[in-house]
């Protein structure tokens, strides 16, 4: 229920920041008639006050219905999230598979290896996976894996092939970040009294690892998935772009470049309703997890 | 180690498995085979309305989807028939009477009858449906008046369905590029059934151009549109000219980043791009590639002055400034696209029968001394400037260049500034920068299309420039029949602008392109028109 009020000051401000903005949706080289201009400032209902356009916002927003977009003007602010946000999340959710297997894979055997050549080997390629940068990895790979090995398609998103390159480009990124925040969670438990315990009291490494160290160790990786999640699923503009895949990301930057107010407020809306979801999970998640957390 | 080689082992191993079920046949060798044509669009299209469009990745959709009353030929630039058979124009040259094509028909089968045409250009001028190119259609008598509102009787405006193949154009003063401007998409027919059975006929944006809903009277129909993948058009078995279009169906996709697109057509899944990366032309260029095509475009990359800020309101000034900018070292060295370094602002080439000439030449001594007139020897006091351009690589590095020039030939120094373009089209109307990089590209093979810009009061003048000898001139060259003495006049009036220089012309553009060796009879008119209808695919 806390979550309202911030979503309603999400959407004010974003209403309000937008129209600050310079520019407007009908910008062109080509000048705009004053009639042509009249006639589609209201059409839009753009002629009326803004307090009014905003609370006729709210009205419509109330009935689930964001408005029209100025770009595309035969589509609607929902039809494009319809179009686009299955894309985004299904790339998100490949890039998740993706940041949490390596991240997680990778972590726990560099706190294993804690201050050993395993672990350095491992955290100097996640310090490459943080500082290479996705418009680098991507058409790196698309030159070996497609351009030179003909393995996949350079982009789309049709053949069910066309879903791997985005998808690890995208969670290796993220891995990276996972791997390095589960190494340090996990390798500090390892010191912990609990675990030399465990250790003392008979049970191998392994067991001790799964059972002692990872629980505590993990929270810090999961408090930095929530919002990493709602990034992921709400699309990429940079991977979109890259391997030509019709998300909502691409839809997101292009829209605020052009001033189409009801598409980037829209999506805006979307995205803050994702990051409150995971952020509450995550706080779930934490809850089960930390006893300390649960008590209070 | 044992479990840092699993982890590399699952990572690798899906990748590994896909090599051997890899696509086979790329979508290019499909495509030959079944006649289908995959082409790169650049942007999204924002709608397939011909009379609302405004931008050329729409554009090119719709001239496969409507036909104008004619077309131009791809190698002469003369107007050919398209929706009309033939047309004949009256002494006063103030009446076109078209015949149209006997056989011509909408996609859905109705006949294209002169009415269509008529109901057309009254919604196009409705002012409530909000055309940006509304004022394509002035030359026509009555139609500014009724465009503005001052009157709801569209029987004022000039445009009569005679019979029913019978259309007649008034205009209220001769415009001898009527037949060039009516191959623009402004001018196509809609479809009036069609539009009402989704809203009102001049109600913006209605659903009528979704697919499934678009009728038109063009060679192809639309067939699909998913947004940010692809538009999909198929041979339309209606239209009059079908027995010759060998052609069986087009994809146009919207692939804005030309690198990708690049890939794309790299791996067999484009016949033709929209674009090159800039700094792949030259590489292409040089090695002499089967597959690089590079044609002018009809079009001007300029710099304008804002004459209204000290000193650039000054002609000398912007004189100076104008001849010492070393416009073949651009083409050459920055820009490197083949581009032709402008000396006019109307293009030269072989686009129409106006060559003046050039008007001036590369002179920084000649730019030293009005510099020096105008109150600034050697640069001497003159305030720092700043250049404005939006966000984007080529621009930066044009105005790098210009700068430069300026510092060392005149001892002036300026700013650079780039903003993103919605606000850079905000700072140019508004008139609050100094000197901008601009771009125009011709809407017909007409001098006017370019001349017109810089009318007083122009909507796309936005150099505060106003020059009441200038505006005679374009209007009696617009009122002259006679070719030879319209561009007489025509070249009057740009000497006159030139002299004046509220814009600096840089380079007129090219179109460059890479498109496969199977696509023959394949042409891009200078003003982007694309006849696909007369595409053939040939399989290797």
């Amino acid at each position: 229920m806390e979550a309202i009020p911030t979503l309603l000051a999400v959407i004010t401000i974003t209403f309000f920041l937008l129209r600050l903005a310079p520019g407007g949706p009908f910008a062109d080289e080509r000048d705009l008639s004053p009639q042509a201009q009249a006639a589609m400032e209201a059409h839009y209902g753009l002629d009326q006050p803004l307090v009014m356009q905003y609370f006729r916002y709210l009205g419509n927003l109330a009935r689930g219905d964001l408005g029209p977009s100025f770009r595309y003007p035969t589509r609607t602010v929902n039809e494009i999230i319809v179009d686009h946000f299955p894309v985004s999340l299904e790339l998100g959710a490949w890039g998740l598979l993706v940041a949490l297997s390596l991240g997680l894979g990778a972590g726990l055997l560099a706190a294993a290896y804690r201050q050993r050549p395993q672990d350095h080997t491992i955290m100097t390629l996640a310090m490459v996976g943080i500082c290479l940068p996705t418009f680098v990895l991507g058409p790196f790979l698309v030159y070996i894996f497609s351009l030179q090995l003909g393995w996949f398609n350079v982009g789309g998103w049709s053949h069910w092939s066309d879903r791997i390159l985005p998808g690890f480009v995208l969670g290796s990124f993220f891995a990276a970040y996972v791997a390095r925040l589960t190494r340090n969670g996990v390798g500090e438990s390892v010191l912990m009294d609990y675990y030399r315990t465990a250790l003392a009291k008979g049970l191998s490494k392994r067991q001790a690892l799964w059972k002692h160290a990872l629980k505590p160790g993990i929270l810090p990786t999961i408090a930095f998935l929530g919002p990493a999640a709602a990034g992921l699923l709400t699309g990429s503009f940079v991977v979109e772009s890259v391997f030509n895949i019709p998300g909502l990301g691409q839809q997101f930057i292009n829209a605020a470049f052009g001033r189409d107010f009801t598409v980037v407020t829209g999506l805006v809306i979307l995205y803050a309703v994702l990051i409150l979801f995971f952020n509450l999970t995550v706080d779930f998640l934490q809850a089960l997890l930390d006893p300390k957390l649960r008590e209070s | 180690m044992i479990s840092a080689c699993r982890l590399f082992f699952f990572g690798l191993t899906p990748l590994l498995l896909l090599a051997a079920c890899g696509p086979s046949d790329t979508r290019v060798e499909e495509g030959n085979r079944t006649g289908i044509l995959h082409v790169g669009n650049g942007a999204e299209p924002s709608n397939l309305d011909p009379q609302t469009i405004t931008g050329l990745p729409e554009a090119k959709i719709v001239s496969t989807l409507f036909d104008g009353l004619v077309e131009l030929h791809p190698e002469t630039n003369e107007p050919v028939p398209a929706a009309a058979a033939s047309w004949e124009i009256s002494e006063d040259g103030l009446v076109y009477r078209f015949t149209l094509q006997p056989e011509g028909r909408w996609s859905n089968g109705d006949p294209v009858t002169a009415q269509d045409f008529v109901t057309s250009y009254r919604r196009k001028l409705s002012p409530r449906l909000g055309s940006r190119y509304a004022y394509m259609l002035y030359p026509l008598e009555g139609a500014e008046a009724f465009h503005r509102g001052e009157t709801d009787d569209f029987t004022t405006v000039g445009v009569t369905a005679l019979a029913d193949d019978q259309l007649e154009l008034r205009l209220h003063t001769p415009a001898a590029f009527l037949l060039d401007l009516l191959t623009h998409s402004s001018w196509f027919p809609v479809h009036a059934d069609t539009l009402e059975a989704f809203g009102d006929l001049d109600e913006p944006n209605t659903r009528w151009t979704r697919a499934g809903n678009l009728v038109g009277n063009g060679p192809f129909r639309l067939v699909s549109w998913r947004p940010e993948r692809f538009v999909q058009v198929e041979k339309n078995e209606h239209h009059w000219r079908s027995g010759e279009i060998s052609l069986q169906g087009i994809y146009f996709y919207p692939i804005s980043d030309p690198t990708t697109e690049e890939r794309e057509f790299r791996t067999g899944r484009l016949h033709i791009t929209n674009t090159i990366p800039p700094d792949r032309v030259a590489v292409y260029r040089d090695r002499n590639d089967p597959e690089f095509h590079s044609q002018p475009s009809f079009s001007t990359y300029y710099y304008r002055f804002n004459t209204t800020r000290p000193p650039l309101d000054n002609p000398k000034v912007r004189r100076a400034l104008k001849l010492a900018i070393d416009r073949e070292a651009i083409t050459k060295e920055v820009v490197r696209g083949g581009q032709q370094p402008a000396y006019s602002y109307v293009p030269q080439g072989d686009f129409t029968d106006y060559r003046p000439g050039p008007f001036f030449q590369y002179d920084p001594d000649e730019a030293r001394r009005l510099l020096a007139e105008a109150g600034f020897p050697e640069g001497e006091g003159f305030p720092t400037k700043e250049i404005l351009y939006n966000t984007m690589e080529t621009h930066r590095l044009v105005a790098e260049a210009i700068q430069d020039m300026w510092s060392e030939e005149l001892g002036i120094s300026v700013n650079l500034t780039n903003q993103e373009w919605q606000v850079y089209l905000e700072t140019q109307n508004r008139l609050q920068y100094d000197i901008s990089r601009s771009g125009w590209i011709g809407d017909y093979l007409d001098p006017n299309t370019f001349l017109d810009l810089m009318l007083t009061d122009g909507g796309n003048n936005r150099t505060g420039w106003a020059n009441e000898e200038y505006d005679e001139l374009i209007t009696q060259a617009n009122r002259e029949m006679n070719t030879a003495r319209r561009n007489e006049l025509f070249a009057e009036a740009e000497a006159l602008l030139l002299q004046e220089a509220p814009v600096a012309p840089i380079y007129f553009d090219r179109t460059n392109y890479l498109m496969s060796v199977s696509v023959q009879d394949y042409y891009t008119t200078p003003t982007g028109y694309r006849p696909y209808w007369r595409v053939n695919l040939v399989s290797e």
